[in-house]
């Protein structure tokens, strides 16, 4: 009895540890509850309706780019001086939101942060489809995507090779190879949950789905002597995983600060892109699961606490990209460099009525007033970023935010979700729409091309994560039961927990 | 145990059910203890310290994947240096054929992409994955509980000590339950 002195957690104690399953739930109703996503059949009207929608809106995407190929990539808005605008905006805004699947899985795994269990599956599902909506804009920007196996090393009748050089072949391997190890690491962490669901199909007697889930479980068993060998594999794959999306955001920062526009060369970019990618991600994860989480009566595993996490992390990351906001900004005044300085002040943070403002300041302390100060074209833009992404997010340092689910979906959705698109149009547009010479000025005017690809890349990535959670377990079943107390095999018994009869009744 | 008059040739093993994590390590232990060999317990997640209790070693993966590292790393030493630097020595730049800075980010995605399939195929190989028929699946209650919140002890017949009705006593000793012989075929 020693043992439960020992684990039962101090009464009344503020630095008691949360119980991540909340309502002392057992193994059983972990399996009925996350099973019952896929194999209930009422209340899912829903999910055919927007499956349906989604489906339909994703077929845009194909359609899009058959008018583009057939036509040719002048059907997006790109033309001199902006040769890129949407596409390229897109692409970094899709493969952003994939970095939070990859640092739940992996990072937080190697820093043991437990309460990735509930949503880290998901997460990373969330990864595999941004990362193939982002891969469709790269691919066809090259412009004749018959010639795109150029970008491999092939020999070929040129008999030249690609440039390894180059950042934008940096960025073919960075991306090919972060999609390919998340998916490994995706589907290794699915072969024991697949394994539940080929036993359930046996039991059900549903011949087509055991074959299908036993051919994709591998045989899986469950025996001490495969989990020691899948654990330590889990391990590399965390470890591996960690450096590589450190890597990918750096190298797609990269496109842009090892050329020589202003507002595009700086040192800061790969760190600010992280910490971008990992703000924007986890705002996509939380914007997925707090619907998912309602609907599917998954509030004892993805609980408040899980969003109160995610919601902390947004600030610390919203902090961070805010700063690198402003030291970007006072680096191109300190630099002394004027191209840089004005690709900052007269292109992007000048809004109407700024000299005013700063005379009316000014003013009061004395100081001279200054000249008039032209308002930047895309002011709205950079200001809109800079609301979305470091005000919008402070509102996370209120706890009632953090741990009301409605709030915290508005929060996310229209500040970092919004925000982030807009740092890379800010990022991208404003600094090439005013070239050197003035002569070569010109704005970019998106067509519906633009606008129709994008909305079809998010119908796409919906409708892949709604199929994902009506055919696949959406929550690691078995690493959730691993960090129930009762799998800890210092367990007291005592400790009741609730039998509940199958079917996974909510109470 | 009335199934023991079956013939010890087209016996897998015999297995029992222990009521919690707690119970399968503490059963484990005693079963290392008293000398088997071929025999495993089955979790439906892996158990925290199962590995010394059944005596295992660290697992072997991890070499794989150093393996695999290294050729992802060869590899793109390789394919830059021969094409820029031997093949086809173009002048980009004015910077040198072939330099380590502008490899390094080559080097690093395959060095990570070559130790994802090694990884991936350690795991699999060392596992015997795929293999979609195993004795241990003839048992109807392991393949209500197995996956779902069940912990078993399998002995196998290939084990020295093992004697069918023996062993099932001798795991019904340790607090086993529903002690069942499971049979090579189905």
């Amino acid at each position: 009895m020693s043992d439960v002195a020992e684990f039962s957690p101090a009464k009344g104690n503020e630095m008691e540890r949360k119980v991540l399953v909340t309502n002392k739930r057992s193994f059983n109703w972990v399996t009925e509850r996350v099973s019952s996503v896929c194999e209930k059949q009422t209340l899912v009207w829903w999910w055919w309706v927007s499956t349906g929608i989604c489906g339909l809106v994703a077929l845009l995407v194909p359609a899009m780019l058959t008018y583009l190929v057939s036509t040719g990539v002048g059907v997006w808005g790109l033309n001199h001086p902006v040769g890129w605008a949407w596409d390229i905006t897109n692409f970094v805004f899709w493969i952003g939101i994939g970095h939070a699947g990859t640092l739940i899985s992996a990072i937080l795994f190697l820093t043991r942060q437990n309460w990735r269990t509930a949503v880290n599956r998901s997460a990373e599902a969330m990864t595999i489809f941004a990362v193939i909506c982002a891969g469709i804009f790269p691919a066809f920007h090259v412009g004749r995507i018959w010639f795109a196996w150029f970008l491999a090393p092939i020999p070929n009748a040129n008999a030249i090779w690609p440039n390894f050089k180059s950042p934008l072949l940096w960025d073919v391997f960075a991306v090919s190879t972060y999609f390919t190890v998340s998916l490994i690491f995706w589907y290794t962490g699915l072969i024991p949950d697949l394994a539940t669901f080929r036993d359930r199909a046996i039991r059900a007697g549903n011949k087509i789905k055991s074959y299908i889930y036993g051919f994709f479980a591998l045989g899986w068993k469950g025996g001490n002597r495969q989990w020691r060998n899948y654990e330590k594999a889990y391990l590399v794959f965390a470890g591996i995983s960690t450096p590589l999306v450190l890597s990918v955001h750096s190298i797609v920062s990269f496109d842009f600060a090892t050329s020589v526009i202003p507002g595009w060369h700086t040192t800061i970019f790969p760190p600010y892109f992280v910490a971008g990618a990992i703000f924007g991600g986890f705002a996509m994860v939380l914007t997925l699961l707090i619907p998912f989480r309602a609907i599917f009566k998954l509030e004892d595993i993805i609980t408040i606490k899980h969003i109160d996490n995610m919601s902390k992390i947004i600030v610390l990351t919203g902090c961070i990209v805010g700063y690198a906001y402003l030291s970007e900004l006072f680096i191109a005044w300190y630099g002394g460099n004027p191209y840089e300085w004005y690709a900052f002040l007269n292109n992007r943070v000048a809004f109407p009525g700024m000299t005013e403002v700063i005379n009316f300041f000014g003013g009061i302390f004395g100081a001279e007033p200054i000249d008039h100060i032209e308002p930047a074209p895309y002011w709205w833009a950079y200001w809109l970023m800079m609301s979305c992404n470091v005000i919008s997010p402070q509102l996370f340092w209120i706890k009632k935010f953090r741990t009301t689910p409605w709030i915290c979906w508005i929060i996310v959705f229209f500040g970092p979700n919004v925000g982030m698109w807009y740092e890379r149009f800010v990022i991208i547009v404003t600094s090439i729409h005013r070239d050197f010479i003035p002569g070569a000025w010109g704005h970019f005017a998106e067509t519906w091309v633009d606008w129709t690809l994008f909305i079809g890349t998010i119908g796409l990535f919906c409708f892949l994560f709604l199929m994902f959670v009506r055919f696949m377990p959406m929550v690691t079943m078995f690493e959730v039961k691993a960090i129930m107390p009762q799998a800890d095999a210092h367990f007291a018994k005592d400790e009741e927990i609730h039998e509940i009869e199958k079917g996974g009744s909510s109470s | 145990m009335s199934q023991t008059s079956v013939k010890e040739e087209t016996i897998y093993g015999v297995g029992a059910q222990f009521e919690s994590a707690k119970a399968l390590l503490h059963a484990a232990e005693k079963v290392t203890a008293d000398g088997y060999k071929k025999w495993d317990t089955y979790s439906p997640f892996p158990v925290h310290g199962m590995d010394d209790a059944m005596g295992l070693s660290s697992s072997k993966v991890s070499a794989l994947s150093l393996g695999g590292g290294i050729c992802g790393c060869l590899t793109a030493f390789i394919m830059i240096f021969y094409t820029s630097g031997i093949d086809y020595p173009l002048i980009v730049q004015g910077k040198p054929y072939f330099a380590f800075e502008p490899a390094f980010p080559i080097f690093f995605e395959l060095t990570i992409l070559l130790t994802a399939f090694g990884t991936l195929a350690g795991m699999l190989i060392l596992n015997r994955m795929p293999t979609f028929y195993h004795p241990i699946f003839n048992w109807d209650l392991f393949i209500e509980k197995g996956q779902d919140d069940g912990f078993f002890v399998v002995i196998e017949a290939k084990d020295p000590l093992f004697s069918a009705e023996k062993t099932g006593k001798y795991l019904e000793s340790l607090g086993g339950m529903n002690v069942t012989v499971i049979k090579e075929e189905a």
